[in-house]
């Protein structure tokens, strides 16, 4: 996704101005000049700056960038299906790994990217398994991190 | 002395040694699989070493980032596509004299010249870092601020191709190390009532969205066609590098400094150390036009380069807790969970501690000549490991990975934002490095900004008063204005 430097330059002297007007909330400390609020402030000013400048040199080359132009990928349905689903598999993980557990959502999910990303069903399968086992062994029983086990809990061991 | 047996009893323990042995053979592979770079090497140790003492998580980042660095040459040799960044510079050049039959003379100079260029990076760490610290023992805030100040300017002036948004990219980094609770004042900023907030956006999640997960996402979405083995028998690797060296000794000497150098300049690491050591290399040799063809001499000072590079960019992040590169700015992390804070107490308190990480340098870069050896010749069946195979498991890895630090599901949520926002910087030309400098550094600039702006009570002019702090403070600011003053000047003498 090539965007012209114009749009990043209006989200960023957006973002910087939203950030300035935040801080002036901060509150103050009584007897001294510096507070919470300068150094976001002043970093959240250069970041406005500097937004406005890329907009200037963004309608500048406006010739040779147009607002946005197309990767090559987003034209391919395969890549796009392998760009969602990697965004994807992470939200739902993110959402249902603690309802799910980490030993039932992990396999499936390496099983949806293998298979995104054309391997063999029969190998995506055995690897997903053998994958999921060695790093849950790894993380929740050599490291003790408490993955989740969601639905199995009444199994947990 | 007995600060160097103690250190010597810490690295040459089972302890150690193990994930020594275990973080070679990963850093080996993971610089040799194009599209897995040193730096996603060390963003994906980050959360084992999370559970590792101090000297063994130190020890592991070391050897993997070493050998990842040199294995890196291997791809770039086999299929012009080089194993991480830093091997990028000459793997036009390694791949032309793998076409003209002489694989095996690329790939023992590039593991060759690496461990040289290790080792001198190496030397010029132990003997400039103490030297360092004796100064940074001197340091007040207003060093420190000006310091921390020069220390992002390199990092905009050497990385960005267009320096505005390297320092767009330094910004957002800054503000993402203001979220939270840990600022002078104690004031919970940018939370919005969230408490995950409150302890501001881990480090580790962070690292790993920008490093791997944006590198996933640029494997998912990757068109190219795929590349092909050269299939050529590799016999001795070793074979003609005495001659080399005897050939070539300046330029192997010349890619070691500059290396180092351009290692330790913050923000600047193993990459643009060896583009800019190809570049003079061929501005200096007396064949440049043999460069391009198959001409090893550009390969010899470049893979110096890049391996000093690695062990120059730890010296200011041990001496002032500033990291060099990306990598040491990862480093910096773990040290703080380790408790070995960098600055210069790290070398009077605690000096086995920082002879351990010398020696485990040294151990590395000579565990290099045996293990690259094997490395290169797996090679064929390394560069076969199907990548889509690879890179869910590496997926899921830092999904555990990120959550294992402090076991939150909201780490994974900074994972895959950083990730996919990287991805889009990257594509659109702002540089990632900056960005993770400021997010490392923003805490300690903030800090001395505040601490020098009480002190000076108002008068500006005390950010100069001392003598050391006055010195820094003009070399920022020249920094910041001379390169756009000489270009002016240019254009007006042109015109």
């Amino acid at each position: 996704v090539k965007i012209n430097d114009a749009i990043f330059g209006a989200i960023f002297l957006l973002l910087g101005v939203v950030i300035l007007v935040h801080v002036q909330a901060f509150p103050k400390i009584p007897g001294q000049q510096v507070g919470p609020a300068i150094f976001p402030g002043l970093v959240s000013a250069g970041l406005a700056v500097c937004g406005v400048l890329l907009i200037i040199s963004g309608i500048r080359h406006r010739a040779e960038h147009p607002w946005h132009e197309m990767a090559d990928w987003m034209r391919s349905p395969q890549h796009l299906l392998g760009f969602g689903a990697i965004v994807a598999g992470l939200v739902v993980y993110i959402i249902f790994a603690e309802a799910v557990g980490f030993l039932l959502l992990a396999p499936l999910l390496l099983l949806l990217w293998f298979k995104v990303l054309g391997v063999r069903t029969g190998l995506a399968i055995v690897v997903a398994v053998v994958a999921t086992l060695v790093i849950w062994y790894t993380f929740y029983k050599l490291l003790r991190v408490p993955l989740p086990w969601g639905v199995l809990t009444k199994f947990a061991f | 002395m007995d600060a160097v047996l103690l250190a010597f009893n810490m690295v040459f323990s089972v302890k150690t040694l193990i994930p020594v042995f275990f973080a070679a053979l990963f850093g080996l592979f993971v610089g040799a699989v194009p599209g897995l770079t040193a730096t996603m090497a060390t963003a994906l140790l980050v959360p084992v070493t999370f559970f590792m003492e101090p000297i063994p998580a130190i020890a592991t980042i070391v050897t993997a980032t070493a050998m990842a660095i040199f294995s890196g040459d291997i791809p770039g040799c086999l299929l012009r596509m080089p194993g991480t960044p830093a091997s990028a510079a000459y793997a036009d050049e390694a791949y032309a004299m793998t076409r003209k039959g002489q694989a095996e003379t690329a790939l023992g100079a590039g593991l060759v010249f690496s461990v040289i260029g290790g080792l001198f990076g190496t030397i010029v760490l132990i003997v400039s870092a103490p030297a360092l610290a004796e100064v940074a023992l001197k340091f007040s805030s207003f060093e420190y601020f000006w310091l921390v100040l020069l220390g992002l300017t390199c990092a905009i002036v050497i990385s960005a191709r267009s320096p505005l948004k390297g320092i767009v990219s330094l910004l957002i980094g800054l503000l993402i190390a203001c979220v939270g609770l840990g600022n002078p004042a104690g004031f919970p900023r940018f939370t919005f009532g969230n408490t995950e907030l409150m302890g501001g956006i881990g480090l580790i999640p962070l690292m790993i969205g920008m490093f791997a997960i944006s590198e996933i996402i640029r494997f998912v979405v990757d068109t190219s066609p795929p590349l092909k083995i050269v299939d050529q028998p590799i016999h001795n690797v070793f074979k003609g590098m005495w001659a080399l060296a005897v050939q070539y000794p300046m330029q192997v000497l010349r890619g070691s400094v500059l290396g180092t150098l351009v290692g330790a300049l913050p923000g600047a690491g193993a990459d643009i150390a060896a583009w800019m050591s190809y570049a003079i290399s061929k501005k200096m040799s007396k064949e440049p036009e043999k460069f391009g063809t198959g001409h090893v001499e550009g390969i010899v000072e470049s893979g110096a380069a890049n391996n000093s590079a690695v062990a120059g960019a730890w010296i200011p992040a041990l001496v002032f807790g500033i990291p060099g590169d990306s990598i040491t700015a990862i480093v910096i992390g773990v040290l703080y969970m380790k408790n070995m804070n960098p600055g210069p107490s790290l070398f009077t308190q605690n000096p086995q501690n920082i002879y351990a990480v010398y020696m485990l340098f040294i151990l590395a870069n000579l565990i290099m000549i045996p293990l690259g050896w094997m490395c290169i010749k797996a090679a064929k069946k390394i560069l076969k490991v199907p990548r889509n195979i690879l890179m869910p498991v590496i997926l899921l890895f830092c999904i555990v990975g990120s959550f294992a630090i402090n076991n939150t599901p909201f780490d994974l949520t900074v994972m895959l934002v950083a990730g996919v926002v990287a991805y889009v910087m990257e594509e659109n030309g702002f540089p990632v490095a900056p960005a993770i400098l400021g997010v490392v550094l923003g805490g300690m600039l903030e800090e001395n900004f505040v601490t020098s702006m009480i002190k000076a009570d108002g008068n500006i002019f005390a950010f100069f008063e001392r003598p050391l702090a006055a010195g820094l403070g003009v070399l920022t600011l020249a920094a910041w204005f001379l390169p756009p003053l000489i270009r002016r000047l240019r254009t007006i003498a042109g015109a």
